[in-house]
């Protein structure tokens, strides 16, 4: 058969131009950080021009507590993505824990237990969509689509329809959302906390090294007898499990646990992770990124408000961010 | 033109030559695929094409089929030059093509599939009643029973076969190209393929037959024209021809002589496969390596030898057998157990299995080995740099760094990044697929010397091969297989001839 002969003829020794394309290559990854890193500052810069609160103190404190939530959880997207994935049922496993957690901290159960629980329920509720994703060999979408809707189902069963109060733990359990530790938002400093932990484990552990050669090349990596199926399994726990994280912010915040808490939140946070330059092919791209992404949407959405421009047209913004984003990337590449 | 009317034509003039290829040549950057070739295909004929891996068989029926276009040459169609520039331009010519990987569209039923592009329509809607009758018809022309409504991804490979062979046949070809028909057919659905090519032909339809296996040819063909690095051979009638003289025509070149040093006395056995099986593709394989040998693995494509080596390493699950290495048994199904029992493998398709082209060269490196650099998980970056380099050294690598993506290396470099990973894991047993596909010559040697450096340490290493003069210079000692089953074993000095005859079905 001639087929391999045209593999010879694509592969012919040419060290000189595999090193040029060596080195395009090699800085392709910092050359599209690069770029979103700019795109921050100039947005930031463009921001404090346009609207003089936006370098208020007070303001950017919000604009962060803002962006901690929706980053909280695109970290935990952002793993589910390097391997190809995608976990679309974060925003109702939020939902539910949010009930869950609202509903024992009502009747009187401690905070750090509440808070065990909270983090289990997520973590389990990942690790279904994990097994259902490795050992049932459902498509990732599909799997998390149906625990989308199942988890929202169970919230608004578990609630009745209604949002479930704190009810005298209101007071005791609001540092998680309202607190702060020198100044700075609590949940500013949690998110801050994921994404160096999520940076160090996909940088300098055997793990991350292992998440981006199943993302780049699933056979590859399990001809190399890396587990594929633990590994990937392991990322929706750990999606599932900053679900639950973020759901006990949210309702310390709000002192309420909505059964539509966190609707649509999933796409916010496959948003950010996109923008942040990570493809939804997966094996490319990083957490450093998700959270310049999650800036991006943040502080744009902030000087938006400041603007005075309404919220429908905002979603005209921030859609259109996302298209050109990774519009750049392509053309970049 | 009906069929019927066709035949009676051809009658007519029984040796009228209906294609004529003269003087194809087609050049691939670094390969002459095809030099100066003339090919004839009389009317009514069954005319076999055969040769090794790359003698040119399947490009030259790219360019008939206006797949891809020859640099020179000229193509006839009863004596008329025609140009054919599109798949399109062929089957305008009447020339229809079975490729070796079917085209069906698995949700769609039989007929639908065969009458595909062209559905009978009554008002905008597919007339479903003309779509059945047409495909039951050709299906009758080729006398077989299959139910028209039922959906393709319910057939079996046989009976999909045969209606990709019904989907050429309604465009009504006067010429048919089959390319390894039967590498998917087995025993009966094999007899019933050969009864229709049969009687297509008695009804005037020339066919090429282009297969690996020389008995069809004998059973089947009226002609044969052998290929052999991108030229003719030979062309003559089967009945002048037995199995030693077509092998020898096929594999008729200059041996190359020893391409390594064949020395030193192996060891003890190390990997002892016994009766390793698995079910469909691969009958009871049991086989020893020993340590400081390398060994051959030779047959034609399909034989089984890749699945075997897949079963050993545990990319695919076994039905049976055990592997052991150095007396410890190694767990089926698992390439993490493989490798921690000391196998490495170089798999057949560098680019989608053996490494992992965006990653860069330190990373594809080190992956399969990637725990005895980590400390609680975490990789010493230090440690694996110098492991690197050091292994980048030695197998002089060359790469602008270790930090560029594995893909941008040449293919022989991209091969030795693969050797370094199971250098890293330190392989005792090291099975290589198909290890120079696609790589220049001096990169092949360097891969030879590699091969036999990494032998000499200890290592027992079996190379599946399908370059004959590659087996025959490498390895101390050459295994054939043949449709699943290993059929012999040949020492050093074996010649091309004897694998050949092993290979396709014969018997020393």
């Amino acid at each position: 058969m001639n087929a391999p002969r045209l593999g010879i003829a694509s592969s012919v020794d040419t060290p000189r131009v595999g090193g040029i394309r060596g080195v395009l290559g090699g800085t392709g990854g910092a050359l599209q950080k690069a770029g979103i890193g700019l795109a921050l500052i100039v947005l930031i810069l463009l921001a404090s021009v346009m609207s003089p609160y936006f370098l208020q103190a007070g303001n950017l404190l919000n604009v962060a507590r803002q962006v901690s939530i929706i980053g909280i959880v695109a970290v935990g997207m952002t793993f589910v993505i390097l391997t190809g994935g995608i976990d679309l049922s974060v925003g109702s496993i939020l939902g539910l824990v949010a009930v869950v957690a609202a509903q024992q901290l009502q009747n009187g159960v401690g905070a750090l237990l509440v808070v065990a629980i909270a983090l289990l329920l997520g973590t389990a509720l990942g690790l279904a969509n994990g097994l259902g994703i490795t050992i049932g060999g459902i498509p990732p979408f599909i799997m998390t689509l149906g625990m989308l809707v199942m988890a929202r189902g169970a919230a608004l069963t578990y609630a009745e329809g209604q949002p479930v109060s704190l009810g005298d733990a209101k007071e005791r359990f609001s540092w998680l959302g309202r607190g702060d530790i020198a100044g700075i938002p609590v949940p500013v400093f949690i998110f801050a906390i994921v994404a160096v932990v999520g940076i160090v484990v996909l940088r300098f552990t055997t793990f991350g090294r292992y998440i981006y050669a199943i993302g780049s090349n699933r056979e590859a990596a399990r001809l190399a007898g890396v587990k594929v199926r633990a590994y990937t399994a392991f990322v929706y726990v750990i999606s599932g499990f900053l679900a639950g994280l973020t759901a006990l912010i949210w309702i310390s915040r709000l002192t309420v646990g909505e059964p539509t808490a966190g609707t649509g939140i999933e796409l916010d946070a496959i948003a950010v992770v996109v923008i942040g330059g990570t493809s939804l092919f997966g094996g490319e791209g990083g957490i450093g990124g998700t959270v310049i992404g999650a800036m991006i949407v943040g502080v744009l959405a902030n000087v938006l408000n400041l603007l005075g421009v309404s919220p429908f047209t905002q979603q005209i913004v921030t859609g259109a961010l996302i298209v050109l984003a990774v519009l750049l990337g392509r053309i970049r590449r | 033109m009906d069929a019927e009317e066709m035949a009676i034509e051809v009658g007519a003039n029984q040796d009228a030559v209906i294609l004529e290829m003269r003087g194809i040549s087609k050049h691939f950057p670094g390969v002459q695929a095809l030099a100066n070739v003339d090919f004839q295909v009389r009317a009514g004929e069954i005319h076999a094409l055969v040769g090794e891996n790359g003698a040119g068989k399947s490009t030259l029926m790219k360019i008939l089929s206006g797949a891809i276009q020859g640099d020179v040459g000229e193509i006839l169609i009863d004596d008329q030059s025609v140009s054919i520039h599109s798949p399109q331009d062929a089957r305008s010519l009447g020339i229809g093509i079975v490729y070796q990987e079917f085209s069906l569209v698995p949700a769609l039923t039989v007929g639908e599939n065969i009458s595909l592009g062209w559905f009978p329509h009554r008002a905008g809607f597919v007339d479903r009643g003309a779509t059945e009758r047409e495909a039951r018809a050709r299906l009758e022309e080729l006398g077989v029973e299959i139910d028209t409504s039922a959906r393709a991804s319910t057939l079996s490979v046989a009976q999909q076969q045969l209606v990709e062979i019904a989907k050429v046949l309604a465009m009504r070809p006067r010429l048919l190209v089959l390319d390894e028909p039967s590498a998917v057919l087995g025993g009966t659905d094999l007899e019933r393929l050969f009864a229709v090519l049969t009687r297509l032909r008695d009804r005037g339809i020339s066919i090429i037959y282009i297969s690996h296996r020389l008995d069809e040819v004998f059973r089947l063909a009226d002609r044969v024209t052998v290929m052999r690095d991108g030229k003719v051979v030979d062309t003559l009638p089967v009945s002048q021809l037995d199995h030693a003289g077509l092998v020898r025509r096929m594999v008729g070149r200059d041996l190359e002589g020893a391409l390594v040093d064949h020395h030193g006395e192996p060891g003890e056995d190390l990997l002892q496969i016994d009766h390793v099986c698995r079910d469909g593709v691969l009958e009871p394989v049991t086989l020893r390596v020993r340590r400081g040998e390398i060994v051959g693995l030779a047959g034609l494509r399909g034989a089984g030898r890749t699945e075997l080596a897949r079963c050993i390493f545990g990319a695919d699950p076994r039905s049976g057998g055990t592997v052991t290495v150095g007396g410890r048994v190694v767990p089926p199904g698992s390439p993490g157990e493989a490798i921690r029992s000391g196998i490495g493998f170089v798999t057949e398709d560098r680019k989608t299995e053996g490494l992992i082209l965006n990653l860069s060269v330190r990373e594809n490196v080190t992956l399969a080995g990637l725990r005895q650099l980590a400390r609680f998980s975490f990789i010493q970056r230090r440690a694996e740099h110098r492991r690197v380099r050091a292994l980048a050294d030695q197998l002089q690598v060359r790469a602008a760094s270790p930090s560029v993506a594995a893909g941008t290396l040449s293919g022989g470099n991209q091969q030795k990044v693969v050797l370094a990973k199971w250098l890293h894991t330190d392989a005792q047993v090291l099975i290589l697929d198909e290890p120079t596909r696609g790589i220049d010559v001096g990169a092949k040697r360097e891969i030879y010397r590699l091969m036999r450096e990494i032998a000499d340490r200890g290592a027992a290493v079996l190379m599946i091969s399908s370059e004959l003069p590659e087996v025959i210079g490498v390895c101390d000692r050459i295994l054939v297989m043949h449709e699943g089953s290993m059929v012999g074993e040949l020492p050093v000095g074996a010649t091309e001839e004897q694998i050949m005859t092993l290979a396709t079905g014969g018997a020393l």
